[in-house]
């Protein structure tokens, strides 16, 4: 099949950057989408022009590299999909494709689609983790932790923290990855101790990065592809709200 | 202090702040409504239930001046998270397509800024007179000020009655998704009980609307009318 | 050269406590006066530089992807062994190791596999900790499988996601000591090369693939836990970016590469789909308990599956290995794969690729039953292919997707540099000549959280490289000079050829040369024809942009570059090892049956390659394999 592809195309984050429309044909319905990007640059290479820079890596919907907004969608059409899991037989032949970086402030572009997201390690160097130690640590199943609760943990700590919420968030908002972990060890005994030391630095770190604010569209949720629940966002909105009434001193590290 | 600086500049605290604002809100406008029913029971009624409001002397100040402080906060967040959210997304999409977001919860802004110039008039308008000063000189046999008749001649005035009509639709939209927002914010979102908030969310945001749409058009369809001895100026 | 593994005597048992008291401790308060460089930020890179800033090393680490979160350990599905024995079905320290060095077909040190296993309950333990979710029973306690064909249910798992939750608990634990200021973490950098002074590995120097900048850094020790090298056959279960330049540059320097012919292919993924293709996907060799294996008794057989009458359809793992069947295990069921393709028999749009059907179970369990047991797999397989396997037959062929061999290392898992250490896949150690199923999680988390923090203490405290150096060492200077003429030689291709074009051929030599059943001839055609490619690349690639900016064909045009060299490699140490034994299988040495036929008497040793020069043979050393306490055996699955 034979696309139209508009491609935003920006040298460096300093640059301003603008969609070039380029067109490609033979592509096979076979193809994932990032392969038919593969295509496109393969062509671009030959015609000594520059290939579009994307990350991508693992290409299996796990590393969380891939982020591409499709047609106004990031990680396009197909729910509880990444971009590198999406085939070109969801399209069809002449089709017109936006294909966009994830837009928001705290991601600044880097090259063409590929983004700064290093604002998320920030948050999680913030509070995302228990701080245990290595060994000196009680066996195992010492604690037994319900299955429902492990699940729950499960669901959230499924994040492969791509930004797929805060592109599609109207508002930039980060609040659906914070949530995550902030749910994911909320449901944990091993998170207890920490608990509110983590919500409060974690959403302060969030702040700083200069996302927005969560407006409760559910856009996010809706994209994600690991499809983790606006419940966690209930779950941090409550956490935050106890953890400052009752956490009278300022906050360390 | 620090820690309350924290607190106040923290985006889930304007949230929380645009919840409770707005809850208080939504309870005055219950209770308004409630008020304002009374439109059916007749002049007398209406008249009565005015002048008890009034009869509440400092205490309704106090009351006006809680849900003014009520509203400036809801708008000032609402602002401070607009400029904040528009900051957050510098370079817009060439392209944009919603997936889950509903048509209600992405005009907030908008159908808000409409509510706060109506709220604005409306207060010109039957509260202080400014637009209709006739309104003040309106006395009913008890030589109370007769908020009925005011009313009744408010909305006889096709042009005003579409304007509060219009206000009304507005209002219930935006509540349509305030009211279920607020539950979110506040940490309530379950899947056992999510059904029942986004119905409650639909039915206040609805029975508002009826409640207050039922009097313009009452009056302008003659269920509600004018008492005898009325005159207009 | 000389390879010295420092095993420490004693009984097996008791080597690592005793070596452990062994070693020379540094007192916490001048931990800090010492630094080390770690590359790679997936298992074990994460969990070594969080556990060294822990103890209170300065650590700098780096990572070439835009996070740490995001190196290939996080594409792991199947879960993590331990020796809980929490199921009470007779698992031990003794069983897994012992399991251990016999999946590995006794071409591992028993030493290294006994400690392996030792630590492996510690692992699990410090994962819980993290906040790890594995999975429960209803009673709240954690719940085991049976993984890879063992006898008993040793494995943690975390859904099909275990690979992805370990390396989060890493990630956090890392993350924790970078806000505490205790790690250095370098995002989007990729080591070019080490840096040698005084004949101790005391720096690297890395390029920001965002600004170009070629810049040094210089500890009192690097580690290099950059993973393995299976994208030298293009097609792999590896991400895109996985690469070998890192354990190359090192080799180059003078670090032996110990058995690289030792790769695993997994018998189940879905088939390459055509010349577009980017990477292979794997999925759960559990399919294979209910999925029956055929192709087509005739050759260029064009029907629909379904329409293809019993008669006509040749169940040919079940004929040949009656008694295990479709369950052979993964390298002959890999080969079988392989030989009834290059009949022509295969099916799909390319020809490599067989049924593996569920109609027979699912008229014998029902639909409900397969979907409980296999859903997510036969929901991945449709969103990849298109096609359901529910109506029909899935199609499957092997894939690379491990590498068992990497830089020779000793017990302290230092390699032939001193200094230079090595974890994870990118060393050799633990897995001989074949890794069990769910035991790459445990290396890498071992040699992270409980072996590189000791050894690294010895090593330092026992002076290290000596004296401090700075990154104005004339030797920091040289090796940055040489890493910019390098990538200046990489932007002046200007040939007529992609780079992704020449990787994909040198993956075609690879694959049908070098690939699951190899054998002298075709070798030396590799040997042939490696060095021709590497020429067409020097001669005929291109590659676009400039040098300071992000430029993606740059960073891929750099790999290839080290592939095309390290491929050869690969191949001599095949040619030397006239043996079939695990990944490895020399189609001259078998039995009757087709089966691999090992040569303990000449080849129980570890082959570890010393550089010569580009284009040169290596030089070969033996590190010969003592086996005190495991019997050695032949299997059998007739």
């Amino acid at each position: 099949m034979k696309l139209k592809l508009h491609i935003w195309r920006q040298k460096s984050t300093q640059d301003k950057g603008k969609m070039v429309t380029y067109e490609v044909d033979g592509i096979i319905e076979d193809m994932s989408f990032l392969e038919m990007l593969d295509v496109l640059n393969e062509k671009l290479i030959l015609n000594e022009e520059e290939p579009v820079a994307f990350d991508h890596d693992c290409r299996e919907g796990i590393c969380g590299a891939c982020s591409l907004t499709i047609n106004g969608i990031p990680h396009g059409p197909e729910k509880e999909t990444t971009i590198c899991q999406l085939h070109m037989r969801h399209f069809k032949d002449g089709d017109e494709i936006y294909v966009e970086p994830f837009r928001a402030r705290a991601f600044p572009v880097l090259r063409d689609l590929v983004t700064d997201r290093t604002a998320f390690d920030r948050i999680m160097q913030a509070g995302g983790f228990v701080s245990a130690n290595t060994g000196g640590i009680p066996d195992a199943n010492a604690i037994p932790i319900s299955k429902k609760d492990a699940d729950l943990a499960m669901d959230n700590a499924a994040c492969i923290g791509c930004g797929a919420c805060v592109a599609a968030c109207k508002n930039a908002s980060a609040m659906l990855f914070v949530s995550a972990k902030v749910a994911q060890y909320a449901y944990l005994p091993q998170g207890q101790t920490e608990r509110k030391r983590r919500v409060l630095n974690m959403v302060a770190q969030m702040d700083r990065e200069g996302f927005g604010n969560c407006t409760n569209y559910y856009e996010c949720e809706a994209v994600c592809p690991k499809g983790i629940s606006v419940a966690s966002i209930a779950l941090m909105n409550r956490d935050f709200l106890r953890a400052s009434l009752s956490e009278e001193k300022a906050l360390d590290r | 202090m620090a820690a309350l600086v924290r607190f106040l500049t923290s985006s889930i605290l304007s949230k929380i702040v645009m919840a409770a604002t707005g809850l208080v809100l939504v309870l005055f406008l219950l209770g308004h409504m409630a008020g304002n029913l009374q439109m059916y029971l007749g002049q007398d009624a209406m008249n009565t239930y005015a002048e008890t409001l009034q009869g509440l002397g400092g205490l309704l100040w106090v009351i006006r001046a809680a849900l003014f402080i009520m509203l400036v906060l809801h708008v000032i967040t609402s602002i401070k998270l607009k400029w904040e959210n528009y900051n957050a997304r510098p370079e817009q999409y060439a392209m944009r397509k919603y997936v889950r977001a509903s048509l209600s919860s992405r005009t907030m802004i908008w159908t808000g800024i409409m509510i706060f110039l109506f709220v604005t008039y409306h207060l010109l308008h039957f509260t202080i007179h400014a637009t209709n000063p006739a309104y003040g000189g309106l006395y009913d046999a008890m030589g109370r000020h007769d908020v009925y008749s005011m009313v009744v001649l408010g909305y006889s005035n096709v042009l005003i009655s579409l304007v509060y009509i219009a206000a009304m639709i507005l209002l219930a939209f935006h509540l349509f998704h305030a009211i279920e927002s607020m539950f979110q914010t506040l940490g309530v979102n379950h899947e056992k009980y999510n059904p029942f908030i986004h119905g409650l969310s639909l039915t206040v945001a609805s029975i508002i609307m009826v409640g207050f749409l039922s009097i313009p058009i009452g009056v302008l369809f003659g269920w509600i009318e004018l008492p005898a001895g009325v005159i207009i100026l | 050269m000389t390879l010295d593994s420092k095993i420490p005597s004693g009984p097996l048992a008791e080597k690592w406590d005793r070596h452990r008291f062994d070693m020379k401790l540094i007192n916490p308060a001048n931990k800090r006066k010492y630094s080390v460089i770690v590359v790679g930020t997936g298992l074990a890179g994460a969990s070594a530089a969080a556990t060294m800033a822990e103890l209170g090393y300065n650590v700098t680490a780096l990572c070439y992807n835009d996070s740490a979160r995001r190196a290939h350990s996080i594409a792991a599905q199947g879960g993590i062994n331990a020796a809980k024995n929490y199921q009470n079905d007779g698992d031990s320290i003794w069983r897994l190791f012992y399991d251990t060095v016999k999946g590995g077909d006794y071409r591992s040190r028993e030493a290294n596999v006994y400690r392996l296993a030792q630590v492996s309950n510690n692992i699990i333990d410090q994962c819980v900790a993290q906040g790890v979710p594995f999975a429960r029973e209803y009673g709240g306690y954690l719940d085991n499988r049976s993984f890879g064909g063992a006898q008993v249910s040793r494995t943690f798992y975390a859904r099909g996601q275990t690979g992805q939750q370990l390396l989060l608990g890493a990630y956090s634990a890392l993350m924790r000591q970078v806000g505490l200021g205790k790690v250095d973490l370098y995002t989007r950098h990729e080591m070019m090369d080490v840096v040698l002074v005084d004949g101790h590995a005391r720096g690297i120097v890395a390029r920001d693939m965002v600004t170009g900048k070629v810049q040094s850094f210089a500890a009192d020790a690097v580690i290099l836990a950059t993973g393995g090298y299976s994208n030298v056959y293009f097609l792999s279960t590896n991400a895109i970016a996985c690469n070998v330049t890192a354990a190359y540059r090192a080799y180059k320097k003078g670090a032996a590469f110990a058995n690289p012919a030792f790769v695993q292919i997994h018998p189940t993924c879905i088939p390459v789909s055509g010349e577009h293709q980017s990477k292979l996907t794997l999925m759960s060799e559990s399919l294979r308990n209910d999925g029956r294996i055929w192709v087509p008794k005739k050759k260029g057989e064009t029907r629909n599956p379904n329409d293809i009458p019993e008669d006509e359809r040749d169940y040919y793992l079940e004929r040949k290995y009656p008694s295990f069947g479709n369950l052979s295990p993964r390298d002959i069921s890999s080969r079988s794969a392989k030989e009834v393709c290059d009949e022509g028999r295969g099916v799909g749009p390319t020809g490599y690729g067989v049924y593996l059907d569920f109609r027979d179970a699912i008229n014998r369990l029902g639909r409900d039953v397969i979907e409980a047991r296999y859903g997510n797999l036969f929901q991945m397989y449709e969103r990849i292919t298109g096609e359901d396997p529910y109506q029909v037959p899935m199609r499957i062929y092997p894939a690379l997707h491990y590498t068992m061999g990497g830089l020779w290392v000793d017990y302290n898992l230092m390699s032939t540099i001193p200094g230079l250490h090595v974890l994870g896949e990118a060393n050799f150690s633990d897995h001989g000549a074949n890794r069990l199923g769910a035991s790459a999680l445990m290396q890498g988390l071992a040699d992270g959280y409980f072996v590189i923090p000791y050894t690294i203490g010895d090593y330092l405290a026992k002076s290290g490289g000596g004296e401090k150096v700075t990154t104005d060492h004339p030797e920091f200077k040289k090796a940055e000079e040489d890493v910019r003429a390098r990538i200046g030689k990489l932007l002046d291709l200007n040939g007529s050829r992609t780079v992704v074009s020449i990787h994909r051929e040198l993956g075609h030599i690879m694959w049908n040369y070098v690939g699951m059943a190899r054998n002298e001839e075709g070798l030396k055609k590799a040997l042939e024809q490696i060095p021709k490619l590497r020429e067409e690349f020097w001669e005929n690639a291109k590659v676009v942009g400039d040098g300071e900016s992000v430029n993606q064909a740059l960073e891929r045009a750099g790999r290839v570059a080290d592939f095309l060299e390290f491929a050869e490699l690969l191949v001599y140490d095949a040619l030397n090892r006239e043996e079939s034994c695990g990944g490895h299988f020399r189609e001259e040495y078998q039995t009757e049956d087709g089966e691999a036929l090992r040569n303990d008497e000449d080849y129980a040793y570890v082959a570890a390659w010393e550089f010569t020069g580009v284009g040169e043979k290596p030089i070969l050393h033996k590190e010969p394999l003592e086996f005190e306490n495991v019997k050695l055996q032949t299997r059998s699955y007739k």
